[in-house]
């Protein structure tokens, strides 16, 4: 029997002083990603975006519990998107979209 | 007990005081409460001042040199004169000699080593194990793998995955630290944990590499210089005519 996959969802503070898209946003995650564990490693993290706020400078990201420290490693290792300097923190790690909104109201 | 996060290795200059305010309020924000700035060995009575005017960032600082000598008896003089001075001593070990004369010497806190010069990263067996008998911890900065890509940064994983395992092997400390100069590349402490996951560090090492390792260095040190300390375990507890 296949085994249900457990999934996490991290919220990211974008530390920044100019804005990015989405799209440029999540690129320069993937190629962090892949950069650090080739595409093989990136593609078992399953790593989505599910929401977005450029102003906020806010983002929540999908991703398998297995790949938690992976992508934690890589989003800290990314200095640059489009030649841009950023440094992107986590806020918080949760099992639930509910879950991850609630601990960064608290 | 909520943990103590720590950074030892902060690059600052000193000459532009808005920038070291800057560093530190940061360090306080990403949820540091100790952290370490190289003083140069010519700045220890300025260090007083420099405490009272980052006292608004409610952060916990400490003060190291790191010395660069090139044979071990510059190492040892240097030693005589500045170990009372500096809560931190950092060696920065670019000969096999001086690796191992800092290893074996228990006034040497930290064992650090030139991260891009592959050939003189001296941190092997016998030097862990000359460091796992004196107080010698072994440092490992950041910023190498976040500023290089490719495969330098794959060389220095792999050397940095080969000396954290030895220093596991012989129960040496290890401290990371983020060796920046520069806010962009200033980490909260989880994710310099997290990037300790690239070596093949542990969890729970990991955290205490940020923790509780840099926290104990500071706090014996700082036990070992006041004037209430005679040797380890014996204090003075009261002077006078009466005792």
């Amino acid at each position: 029997m296949l085994k249900r996959v457990k999934r996490r969802y991290l919220a990211l503070e974008i530390d920044s002083g100019e804005m990015f898209s989405s799209w440029e946003f999540m690129d320069a995650v993937w190629s962090a990603v892949s950069k650090l564990y080739g595409e093989y490693g990136a593609s078992r993290t399953r790593l989505a975006l599910i929401s977005y706020d450029m102003e906020k400078r806010f983002a929540v990201v999908r991703l398998v519990h297995t790949a938690v420290d992976m992508v934690r490693a890589a989003l800290a290792s990314i200095t640059k998107i489009q030649d841009k300097p950023v440094t992107i923190h986590v806020l918080a790690v949760s099992g639930t979209i509910r879950a991850l909104y609630k601990k960064i109201r608290q | 007990m909520k943990r103590i996060y720590a950074d030892l290795h902060l690059c600052l200059n000193l000459k532009d005081l808005e920038q070291v305010s800057r560093m530190v309020n940061k360090a306080s924000t990403l949820g540091y409460r100790l952290i370490a700035i190289t003083l140069p060995s010519s700045y220890t009575g300025e260090a007083e001042r420099l405490k009272d005017l980052l006292q608004e960032a409610k952060i916990d600082l400490a003060f190291r040199l790191d010395l660069k000598p090139r044979t071990p008896n510059e190492l040892t003089r240097n030693l005589r004169m500045f170990r009372r001075k500096f809560e931190i001593i950092g060696v920065t070990c670019e000969s096999k000699n001086v690796a191992r004369q800092a290893a074996k010497d228990r006034r040497v806190d930290l064992l650090n080593f030139p991260s891009l010069d592959f050939r003189r990263r001296f941190f092997d067996r016998a030097e862990a194990e000359l460091a796992s008998n004196a107080l010698a911890s072994l440092e490992i900065d950041m910023k190498p793998l976040l500023t290089q890509e490719g495969p330098t940064r794959a060389k220095l994983l792999s050397s940095l995955r080969r000396e954290a395992a030895i220093a596991k092997g012989f129960h040496v400390p290890i401290i990371i630290s983020s060796g920046v100069s520069n806010e962009l590349y200033m980490r909260k402490p989880r994710e310099l944990a997290a990037l300790a996951y690239l070596f093949d560090l542990d969890k729970v090492s990991a955290i205490e590499a940020v923790s509780s390792n840099p926290v104990a260095i500071v706090k014996r040190n700082r036990e070992k210089l006041s004037r209430r300390f005679v040797a380890p375990g014996i204090r003075i507890i009261r002077r006078g005519k009466d005792c």
